[in-house]
Order: C-alpha cells, then sequence, then structure tokens
C-alpha cells in the first residue's frame, strides 16, 4: 500500500484554497468522467483517484488529517488512540474519524486505512453512484446452431459467461444482458452486456424469417413419372412425394418444417421447396434411342 | 406508449433535488421526449440513464445547456464508432 499524494493528484500545491480544490476537481472530473469516456478504463481509473481526492481536500477535517500525518499515515491510527484516550480522560470527545465502513467502495487501500471505508461523504459529487458501462459483443452462429436452443460460453473483458441462445434468434438481432457490462462506480450498478447476432449464410437454404426456401434438383424420370425423393432439412431427412409430371420451378409448402418462432416452443416457420429438374446429360447410346423413340411418338 | 414505463417528472426532480425546469430545457433542446399525461410530465424508462447523465453534467460537471447538446452528439458518435470497432476486431479475429 502505497502513499498517495492528493495534491498532486489534483495538480494543486498544499497551500490550494477550498475554492482551487473544487475548481480543479471539476476541472479534472470534466475530463475524466465515465460518462464523458465511455468503455475507457483509464479514464475510470483516473476519475476514481481525483473524485477520493476530492474527497480528501474537499473535506477540512480529513484535509487536516492528512496534511497533519502526511507519509506517516500508518502511524495515525495510533496517533488517534493516543489522542482519544487524552481527550476521554479529560472528560471531552475530541471528533476523529471514527466513521464506519458501509459497504464496499471504490477508494484505495491507502484512504480506507487511513479515513476508514464509505467515506462519510456529505456532497452530491461523492454520493453518486455511477452505472458501469455497457458492453457489446458478437456471436457468430451457423444456421443449424440458430436452429435449436443451445448454451455458449462467450469471453467479455477477460470473464467467461454461459449464456442461453434461443432457438430461432435472427441475423442482427441483440440480446440484454442485464448486469454483464462494466462494474459500476462507487458501488453503482454494473453495465449491461448487449450481444449481436450474425448468422451465416447457409449454402442450400435459405431463410426469411420463420420460413426456410431449399432447392431440390429432380431428376428427369421422377419429375415426369412422380415418385418419391428424400431431402435433408435443418431437422433431419424427410421423405416427398413428387406428383407425377412435375413441371420446373413448381413450389411445395411443408407447413410447420421451417425454422423456429423465437422463444415460442413448439412454433415453426414453414419450408418451401422449389424443384429444378436436371436434364440428363452423358446419355448411353441405348438412352438416346428410346428418347429418340419418345419424340417420334410426339411427333 | 404503455404507463407502466413512464416515470413522473415530479418524483425524478424531487429525488434528484433539481428544478423541473432544467427537465424542460432538455426537452427545449431535443434531448428528451416528455409526455404529458392530465397536465402531469413523464418520461420513458428507457430515457431515464440519459436523463440522469443529464443531470450529471449539469450539476455537478457545471456544463450548460448547449455544452450537453454538444457532448451528447459527441457521445453518439463515439458510441457508434467503438461498436463499429468492436465489430470489425471480432471479424478479425476469425482470420487470426
Amino acid at each position: 500500500m502505497n502513499f498517495i499524494d492528493y495534491y498532486k493528484v489534483l495538480g494543486l500545491d498544499k497551500s490550494a484554497s477550498a475554492k482551487e480544490v473544487k475548481n480543479a476537481y471539476r476541472k479534472l472530473a470534466r475530463k475524466y468522467h465515465p460518462d464523458l469516456n465511455p468503455n475507457d478504463t483509464t479514464a475510470k481509473t483516473n476519475f476514481q483517484q481525483i473524485n477520493e481526492a476530492n474527497e480528501v481536500l474537499s473535506d477540512p477535517e480529513k484535509r487536516k488529517k492528512y496534511d497533519q500525518y502526511g507519509k506517516d499515515w500508518q502511524h495515525a491510527e495510533e496517533f488517534e488512540k493516543q489522542k482519544q484516550q487524552q481527550s476521554q480522560a479529560a472528560g471531552s470527545y475530541g471528533g476523529g474519524f471514527s466513521s464506519g465502513r458501509q459497504g464496499r467502495s471504490d477508494f484505495s487501500d491507502f484512504f480506507e486505512s487511513m479515513f476508514g471505508g464509505g467515506g462519510g461523504s456529505s456532497s452530491r459529487a461523492r454520493q453518486t453512484k455511477y452505472r458501469g458501462d455497457d458492453y457489446t459483443s458478437e456471436i457468430h452462429l451457423e444456421l443449424i446452431n440458430a436452429y435449436t436452443t443451445h448454451k455458449q460460453t462467450l469471453t467479455v473483458n477477460g470473464n467467461s459467461i454461459r449464456i442461453t441462445i434461443p432457438a430461432g434468434v435472427e441475423n442482427g438481432q441483440t440480446i440484454k444482458i442485464a448486469g454483464h457490462g462494466g462494474p459500476g462506480i462507487n458501488s453503482g450498478p454494473n453495465g449491461d452486456l448487449y450481444i449481436s447476432f450474425v448468422i451465416a449464410n447457409h449454402s442450400k437454404i435459405k431463410r426469411l424469417g420463420n420460413n426456410l426456401f431449399q432447392t431440390v434438383y429432380l431428376d428427369i424420370y421422377t419429375a415426369v413419372l412422380g415418385g418419391e425423393i428424400t431431402i435433408d432439412t435443418l431437422d433431419g431427412k424427410v421423405k416427398l412425394k413428387v406428383k407425377p409430371e412435375t413441371q420446373n420451378g413448381t413450389k411445395v409448402n411443408l407447413k410447420g418444417k421451417g425454422f423456429p418462432v423465437y422463444k415460442s416452443e413448439g412454433q415453426f416457420g414453414d419450408l418451401q421447396v422449389t424443384y429444378q429438374i436436371q436434364i440428363p446429360a452423358h446419355l448411353t447410346e441405348k438412352q438416346k434411342a428410346l428418347f429418340e423413340e419418345l419424340r417420334k411418338i410426339k411427333d | 406508449m404503455q404507463i407502466d414505463n413512464l416515470i413522473a417528472l415530479d418524483e425524478f426532480c424531487a429525488k434528484h433535488e433539481i428544478e423541473i425546469s432544467f427537465v424542460d430545457s432538455l426537452q427545449q433542446y431535443g434531448l428528451i421526449e416528455i409526455t404529458t399525461i392530465e397536465n402531469a410530465w413523464f418520461i420513458d424508462s428507457n430515457q431515464l440513464l440519459q436523463l440522469e447523465k443529464f443531470v450529471r453534467f449539469y450539476y455537478e460537471l457545471d456544463i450548460n445547456l448547449e455544452g450537453i447538446e454538444t457532448i451528447s452528439h459527441l457521445l453518439q458518435r463515439v458510441n457508434a464508432l467503438q461498436n463499429e470497432l468492436v465489430v470489425l476486431k471480432n471479424r478479425l479475429g476469425i482470420y487470426e
């Protein structure tokens, strides 16, 4: 624990008047105030230091004690006790700095050792609790990951946070995790953590809201004669009956096979399948002959 | 707008020991929006943090209304730039 030169922190000399202390504090507060320096930890540390310096130098009693003991602050308690005993012997109470600790404070160990916790503040500035900064972060997901509710561990400013990502989260959607932002000042509340989701496009499936769109390639024989095919969806394999004489570009709507609706358990959008018919290539002689037969029949 | 989300300005001012005319001035500068219901003034709860910030600027840091207006614009730009920086850093992180 080191001695802190509060005069130096505020850029003053020991003879500074109360007005000069106030002016110096205000000037530096305007420079380092957390409201004016979002997400700047250096400014926050500087602000805590000048706040502490002001706490001592703007209070005549604290300043007197600080000036009296200075670098010998470690012996201040002994001196105080001796002084108090002498005062009590004389039948009077001498006052002193006996303020009790009132919860967690953001003062340095040096300050707390000399003045106790809490600081016994009286002015508006010294009583103010500052909310911590809000943090922002991004989570990148594949479409399949956004399809199911799952947990993910996120590291924000060195802290690991395990969050549940609900199924159906949208690309660009932001969720707030209250109290996981920057720490507050003077026991103020923590800020919040805002997480934005970036969901990568799927190579075969397009998403629009809760509806999915998928192109399925059909061979010409199934398209003409009909049949049964199996397609891969985000929910696994699905069997489809293809009607005979299905035309290129035919769309089929599969109700409830789309994307889960955000925070609505059991509700899903639709999956729209578009058939794209593939013309066969590299035909054998026999296949060519059969197609010729078909052409003759057509003519 | 739901009434549950509204905060009575006379209560806010009493708690912070400030004049309601200060909040009115903030409205005139376009820094906050006040809702009037049956002659009583309210602000939406999502403006509360912003309003408390303006109170600190004015009463603790001696910044006048013109200064608050300027700072408000600059802070919006700082926040937007910081968010953009986070997004870009995260994107770069994918390639590292």
